[in-house]
């Protein structure tokens, strides 16, 4: 059998995996998981379609490879309570506040009513000092807060993805992904 | 001559579909996609019902229907 050339966004799941490895070297780094968020807005807005989710999503495709190809997912169907509406749209909205307080706490100290802190939080409980990837010299502080706070939604998120890629099936993270719901609700608004 | 033909192919229950698109990148012969973003859509004719689709969706809305259709040969 012939064997299909890969075509370049097949790759991209080397750059999600290469995102969290930098948010260990420098914090900054972690702007660019903004491109996760804008470009599929971008392309649900413009194209009324679901491409990103379909072909440019690294972090799908990670799930896809290490469930899929590497044999780490135990192909079980997600429980019916996470596959629900509510769920869906709960978790969306749940993010959401949780993004908006941390663009608050980045805007306390943009305005120097709080200092840096130099640490990510995981599952938005657990906090990690996280002291060696911020070097403090380029970025003003809120940037760097910014970044901490941005890197820590995009490290639990990727977390909960990878448990549930595990007990469940290989994407199961796609089915309570908010952008997913979002740019889905977007296209829904467009047809 | 009426000869028994079956047909076994993938149906979506769209109003469950989170158009992920994990269907569309396991279809061997392209026949399921998300074109407008909202759900996934089986192009019948192309659909050869080999049960990929059903077996990597997450959100579990992929079914597999067997459909029994006559058809006259010589």
């Amino acid at each position: 059998m012939k064997k299909r050339h890969k075509k370049w966004y097949e790759y991209l799941w080397i750059a999600s995996a290469l995102y969290l490895v930098l948010g260990f070297v420098n914090i900054l780094f972690a702007w660019l998981g903004m491109l996760c968020f804008l470009i599929p807005l971008l392309i649900s807005i413009t194209k009324g379609n679901k491409a990103y989710c379909n072909r440019y999503c690294g972090r799908g495709q990670l799930f896809h490879l290490l469930g899929g190809k590497f044999k780490l997912s135990r192909n079980k169907p997600l429980p019916k309570f996470i596959r629900s509406k509510w769920f869906r749209y709960g978790f969306l909205i749940f993010f959401l506040t949780m993004f908006a307080n941390m663009v608050f706490y980045t805007y306390l100290v943009f305005s120097e009513v709080s200092g840096l802190k130099q640490v990510v939080t995981l599952l938005w409980t657990f906090k990690m000092p996280w002291t060696w990837a911020y070097h403090g010299t380029i970025a003003a502080p809120w940037v760097a807060q910014f970044a901490f706070g941005f890197y820590s939604l995009m490290l639990t998120s990727t977390l909960l993805g990878l448990v549930t890629m595990l007990l469940f099936k290989p994407r199961s993270w796609c089915v309570y992904c908010p952008m997913g719901t979002m740019t889905q609700m977007i296209c829904k608004i467009k047809e | 001559m009426a000869v028994q033909r079956r047909k076994r192919y993938a149906e979506v229950l769209e109003s469950k579909c989170v158009a992920c698109g994990s269907c569309a990148g396991v279809c061997p012969r392209t026949a399921i996609s998300v074109p407008k973003g909202v759900t996934a859509k089986v192009d019948k004719d192309l659909c050869v019902g080999c049960g990929l689709c059903e077996k990597i969706c997450p959100a579990c809305v992929i079914e597999m229907i067997t459909e029994a259709s006559q058809q006259e040969e010589n």
